[in-house]
């Protein structure tokens, strides 16, 4: 059935915002190249490679940029450098090196031909970033065997005498590449009116003017024919079963336990189906086709999210239809 | 019209869980010069570089391709990125030999790759979803419902799919390129393994790999310059189809049988299991073989699984069309090559140079790779002669 309201853009809904991280803690392998330069940085020693032009390239690659060979001539270059270019931060983010303003420098170092980009630590003050200055290493007490064993560069036009402490016995060939991603998602409107519904305890599905098709969720257009999902219509808390999974394996960052059952579910109502959990039935006995029900959390813990629905359970008898 | 275009040159790594003692550069790297020394070439040679894998998270490493320029050889030329998820093996393959085919460059080097030990997949293919309740399990928690259905639909006997797990590992053991090497392959030993996605078995499951695949594409004008056989490419074709719309048939895509349609008519092909000498196709769970047979048009729908179980696709039992003889997904799966390795594996076989899994007397193959949530796919056709 068509809810009154009639067509979706016609209201506005309050716009529905979530932050989020997307990361992993990547297991990167250095390879020969990178993995002899982050071993010399333990040591407090900044290593360079020969290219095919006789430069002497910092921090080393590990192919020719010129003729594409492999590069292997590894060349000791000093901890003092030259600044050739610089630009301020003048208000530093919580991923930076720095939590004072500093400079981002690329820095020439002595015997180089190429500059390595580093932060500069001026302690905040602006005025003392001049292009051509002199800066040093300021090493990291601790050595950890990667790029962070410089902390940044300092001014100075002599070593800081300060090398890395360690006890690693073995080259670098793996490091640890922690990669998080914060970002705001904004939901559309398509999801916003449908979220705004669930929270309400209603499954609203949304199909185009005209159009045979309702999806839950709605993402905003038929993905058949391209047209705005316009129109929205009730389904109800009840399903059938389309598809589903045992599953024996946990997923990653998610508290479930294993064996749990995903099923694909088309709400009564519904043209497309979604997954969800089922529960309350042996998991042998689920089958295509088994109609079941939502079972919804209790109503002061809804937010605007599927799993307001804690699970769905088999609907085993007529008084069920339809109840919350 | 199109002009014609040829494999000259294929490279492999050798695929395993861990790869640490190279960086990624490194892996495609090897990949890479041995495509080129099987071609008889240097990096002069070439024109452009075409680049694919699959989603960035599974490394980390966002837009490869742009740091992978000095490992590919690229200072100064076109490097062109594909994307299309697991597909990407084959639509990178498609899009170079698009690039000779329509006289855009000569001669391009072509590479994929995968590092997943970087990562974990089952984490890359799994992410929380803002606003969403986090029930995706992999690409095993998405494919085994529909392979339920198909089983259900088709009446398949529950071993069919242990028929293909073991059948693709015997293969393997013919390659000493692919990943899981296990001799003591055998039906009861696929129906032990743990059950992880019900119906998937771990042992009807693809594995985790470090690997990449390159290939040497040539203009016509140019085949001659390379010492090996040729592959001639046939015929290419991609289609692709939203995830999720109503009525979508999901055992048996719609893009799936388009594809094939279109690739089939390019290289003249009527009859797929009587017109190829063998095929390699996208099976990262078992159940898929006789399920792309199916959409493939080798066998009637809900007949697929019969070729399974009668031979017809196993090299061992010497069956009349071979399906993976290299192995397949089910032996090695860097996921951003495997659709390369697929078509690459075609070409092998047309060359003759599959050493000890060669079909023998291969004219006609199939290179097979489909993506995402079954809607990315790429197929192409090679052949020993031009036409």
């Amino acid at each position: 059935m068509s809810l009154e309201s009639g067509s979706a853009t016609d209201q506005q809904v309050e716009v529905l915002s979530q932050k989020f991280t997307l990361g992993f803690t990547y297991t990167r392998s250095t390879g020969p190249v990178v993995g002899r330069f982050l071993s010399s940085l333990r040591d407090g020693k900044m290593v360079g490679v020969k290219g095919s032009d006789g430069r002497v390239i910092v921090p080393p690659v590990e192919y020719d940029p010129v003729t594409a060979e492999a590069l292997s001539e590894f060349v000791d270059v000093a901890d003092t450098g030259e600044v050739v270019n610089w630009c301020w931060v003048a208000e530093p983010t919580e991923h930076h090196p720095l939590s004072h303003p500093f400079a981002w420098g690329m820095v020439k170092l002595d015997g180089a031909d190429t500059p390595i980009l580093h932060a500069i630590d001026t302690q905040g003050d602006a005025s003392q970033m001049v292009t051509g200055m002199k800066v040093r290493v300021r090493w990291l007490n601790q050595a950890q065997g990667n790029i962070k064993d410089i902390v940044c560069f300092e001014p100075g036009d002599t070593s800081s005498g300060n090398i890395p402490q360690h006890d690693f016995e073995e080259p670098v060939v793996m490091m640890d590449a922690p990669t998080y991603l914060d970002y705001n998602y904004t939901a559309g409107n398509a999801t916003a009116r449908y979220l705004h519904q669930i929270r309400q305890g209603k499954i609203v599905g949304q199909k185009a003017p005209g159009g045979e098709f309702v999806y839950v969720p709605p993402r905003g257009s038929c993905p058949a024919t391209g047209v705005a999902t316009t129109e929205e219509v009730e389904c109800a808390d009840v399903a059938t079963v389309e598809s589903f999974t045992i599953v024996h394996i946990p997923i990653p960052g998610n508290p479930i336990k294993p064996p749990y059952v995903v099923a694909n579910l088309l709400a009564d109502g519904a043209d497309v189906s979604f997954i969800h959990l089922l529960s309350e039935v042996d998991n042998d006995a689920v089958e295509i086709g088994m109609r079941v029900k939502a079972v919804w959390k209790p109503e002061e813990e809804w937010g605007y999210a599927m799993d307001n629905i804690r699970y769905w359970k088999p609907l085993d008898n007529e008084s069920d239809k339809g109840g919350k | 019209m199109a002009e014609l275009a040829a494999v000259v040159g294929i490279g492999q790594t050798k695929y395993q869980t861990k790869r640490i003692d190279v960086s990624i550069a490194g892996l495609v790297r090897e990949a890479a010069m041995n495509a080129l020394n099987d071609a008889g070439l240097v990096w002069d040679d070439i024109d452009a570089v075409i680049l694919g894998k699959a989603p960035d998270m599974f490394e980390g490493v966002v837009m490869p391709e742009l740091y992978l320029t000095d490992a590919l050889g690229c200072n100064g030329k076109p490097m062109i990125r594909v994307h299309t998820a697991g597909s990407v093996g084959g639509s990178t393959a498609i899009v170079a030999a698009s690039h000779v085919q329509s006289g855009v460059f000569k001669r391009v080097l072509t590479v994929t790759f995968e590092k997943q030990s970087e990562s974990n997949a089952m984490w890359a293919l799994s992410n929380p979803q803002p606003f969403s309740p986090h029930l995706n399990a992999g690409a095993g928690g998405y494919f085994a419902p529909i392979i339920r259905e198909y089983i259900r639909r088709s009446n398949a006997p529950s071993d069919a799919g242990i028929k293909v797990a073991v059948k693709d590992r015997l293969h393997a053991l013919k390659n000493p390129l692919a990943h899981l090497q296990l001799p003591d392959i055998s039906a009861e030993m696929v129906e032990a393994s743990p059950m992880l996605w019900d119906p998937l078995r771990f042992l009807e499951s693809c594995p985790s790999s470090d690997g990449a695949c390159a290939m040497v594409i040539a203009h016509e004008d140019l085949v001659d310059q390379s010492p090996g056989k040729p592959a001639w490419i046939q015929g290419a074709a991609m289609r692709s189809e939203p995830t999720m719309y109503a009525g979508r048939e999901q055992v048996s895509p719609h893009a799936g049988r388009d594809c094939a349609k279109d690739v089939y008519a390019q290289a003249d092909i009527t009859d797929p299991r009587k017109d190829f000498d063998c095929a390699e196709v996208y099976v990262p769970f078992s159940w898929y073989e006789p399920m792309w047979l199916e959409n493939l048009g080798f066998a009637e729908p809900g007949t697929g699984w019969e070729l399974t179980m009668s031979g017809a696709t196993s090299l061992d039992e010497g069956g009349d069309i071979p399906w993976n003889c290299s192995g397949g997904v089910l032996s090695s799966n860097a996921i951003g090559a495997s659709g390369m390795i697929r078509f690459a594996e075609a070409a092998r076989q047309v060359r003759g140079s599959a050493e000890d899994h060669q079909v023998e007397g291969a004219k006609k193959a199939l290179g097979h790779a489909y993506g995402g949530g079954a809607q990315f796919y790429a197929m192409w056709v090679v052949g020993a002669e031009k036409h």
